[in-house]
């Protein structure tokens, strides 16, 4: 069954936001894992539960919150538009940074995860040779954390392609611009003839996810033998 | 070189208060586990920051917790090897190795990389991955890496603890030809007496976080003062010799010391080479006249220095043959009915086959 342009269409938009949404979350979203890991500072906890926020509340409040702050009135909006005369709302980057704040916790936490089981002893070795902190992080810590990394870019990816309440509420469902595969489902499914196209999204979808399963337990089970040897991965 | 180091650390119910100053070549850290060895190894690589004190080293402080200095471990320039060798698992033994030379400038480097892979025959290791290696040639790895750092000062942190005995005497022969070929100057902490005999120029004895002596192997290893302090080792000597004759037909080596000749078996060492034996206090008879038709190869004769009882009707004699003092250990009546006095003449017998070669034997 060749897809159809509207599909191809619908298909391109949700990886490019899903893509861009974990791109972008990534280097703070390592940052953050590590603090959480290591770092001990006053209001820790509260800091580790708004992180997690978006993994509790109802992703339309998130939506709602992303429409506050990131509207044109808004003060990141305005921000953002001032300086570098990015417009997020009712655009396409719009749906990435809704993907990208509805996917943060949970990529923070596998990362976090990773880092916790890190043999702290490597990185003093690494020290005694020479290597200074940000030398440690880049070639002892970052490494080691790879298989965890990997798995939190998956899991966020996931949660970016499935992103619906976040998304519609603060983007809306314009179709090229903001309309990705869940909300284009959703939105055959509101009309009399729509049946067949969302069923055909639908397998799109479940053909996409396992895809991206695949690749990553390809991918984590490269990075684990890279990290821990041989059978190490059969272990855990 | 001096290492000058005066710490005070608590850990727990643990008080570390320790100061001493060494010089060139081996310089063992001994003592029982728990008597704070690793935690001033620590201290001089800046791993752990004392509570209070001072390290200093060729004139450099390195720390000194009055004027606030405290150099961080990457630019203390010490190598350190430790118990479990801690190779980086994401990388492969090369990477391993050249990993220490990422951050050290070129003009600095004194090691070739191809030398100490040569030295530690590493060559056919340098692609596997450290999940690969055995316990021996992690530690070997771990060895290489720490010198490629082009250290100034290198620390073992007892590198064969977790190795059986074989493997040990083969790290401890790649430690001695480091020692021997790279002159940088080695801390090494261990529990492990025949180690320190072997290795060691000086020895620094921990007895809980206290330093309680400091002097060369033969020293303080013919205290037995000290005795509680070091551990359960055995009274003996340690006498460092060297091989002047090989009789292939029996297989034995003739060993000449400060003091006269040893026979001795088992010695795997070529002529004109310098070993380091030790005789076991109980491996060594007394008799007042020098016996005949007697299987002992080594009647030495010497005069008693000192007689110290020990527990159980023990009696710990000490015999001055030549320069060196050799100890006896026999029961207090044979002390009482051969009139063992202080400055009496007499032969001690040591069988050739109870001579090792230090570090080769049981541990």
């Amino acid at each position: 069954m060749p897809l159809t342009p509207e599909e191809v269409e619908v298909l391109q938009l949700s990886l490019k936001v899903a893509v861009w949404s974990v791109l972008v979350s990534l280097p703070l979203a390592i940052g953050i894992a590590y603090l959480l890991a290591r770092a001990s500072f006053p209001g820790k906890s509260l800091f580790d539960a708004a992180v997690h926020l978006p993994l509790v509340l109802p992703p339309v409040v998130v939506g709602y919150f992303l429409l506050l702050a990131f509207g044109r009135s808004g003060p990141a909006g305005s921000l953002l538009n001032d300086w570098f005369g990015i417009v997020v709302m009712f655009k396409w980057t719009g749906a990435a940074l809704a993907a990208s704040v509805m996917g943060f916790p949970l990529m923070v936490r596998a990362i976090r995860l990773s880092f916790e089981m890190i043999d702290r002893k490597l990185e003093a070795a690494a020290s005694t040779l020479g290597a200074g902190r940000l030398a440690v992080f880049a070639t002892v810590t970052l490494p080691l954390a790879l298989p965890g990394v990997i798995t939190g870019m998956l899991l966020s990816f996931a949660r970016g392609l499935g992103e619906f309440g976040a998304t519609i509420t603060f983007v809306s469902n314009i179709p090229g611009e903001t309309r990705t595969l869940p909300l284009a489902i959703y939105t055959y499914t509101q009309v009399p003839s729509g049946d067949e196209p969302a069923l055909r999204l639908s397998l799109i979808a479940v053909a996409l996810s396992l895809a991206a399963l695949f690749l990553s337990e390809v991918l984590v089970r490269r990075a684990s033998r890279r990290v821990f040897g041989d059978d190490a991965h059969s272990r855990r | 070189m001096t290492l000058t180091v005066d710490v005070e650390h608590r850990l727990g119910a643990f008080r570390l208060k320790s100061a001493f100053e060494v010089g060139e070549g081996v310089t063992a850290l001994f003592g029982r586990s728990g008597a704070g060895k690793t935690s001033i190894v620590n201290a001089i690589a800046g791993i752990l920051r004392p509570d209070r004190g001072r390290i200093v080293f060729e004139g450099e402080v390195l720390f000194d917790s009055g004027r606030g200095i405290d150099v961080p471990t990457p630019r203390r320039r010490v190598g350190y090897v430790f118990q479990e060798g801690r190779l980086f698992p994401h990388l492969n033994v090369r990477q391993n190795l050249r990993y220490a030379r990422l951050f050290s400038p070129e003009a600095r480097r004194s090691v070739r990389f191809e030398h100490v892979v040569e030295l530690l025959g590493l060559a056919h290791l340098l692609e596997r991955r450290p999940g690969n290696l055995s316990g021996g040639e992690k530690q070997r790895v771990a060895i290489g890496r720490a010198l490629l750092s082009d250290p100034r000062l290198l620390l073992f942190d007892e590198p064969l603890a977790s190795l059986d005995s074989h493997r040990r005497n083969e790290i401890l022969q790649y430690i001695e030809l480091m020692r021997d070929e790279v002159k940088i100057p080695i801390i090494y902490v261990s529990h492990a007496v025949e180690e320190v005999v072997r290795l060691a120029d000086t020895v620094v004895l921990l007895s809980a976080g206290q330093v309680t002596a400091v002097g060369t192997a033969e020293e303080i290893m013919g205290r037995p003062d000290l005795r509680p302090a070091a551990g359960t080792f055995e009274g003996g000597a340690v006498i460092d010799a060297t091989v002047v004759g090989q009789d292939m037909e029996y297989d034995l080596a003739k060993l000449a010391f400060d003091g006269g000749t040893l026979t001795a078996t088992n010695v795997d060492a070529l002529i004109g080479e310098p070993v380091r034996v030790r005789i076991r206090a109980r491996d060594v008879s007394i008799a007042l006249k020098r016996p005949e038709a007697i299987s002992i190869q080594n009647i030495l004769e010497g005069t008693v220095r000192e007689l110290s009882p020990e527990r159980g009707g023990e009696v710990d004699v000490a015999i001055a043959v030549g320069g060196v003092v050799l100890r006896a250990r026999v029961t207090r009546r044979a002390v009482d009915r051969l009139g063992l006095a202080p400055g009496l003449t007499v032969h001690a017998l040591v069988k050739a086959v109870s001579l090792a070669r230090a570090g080769s034997g049981p541990l």
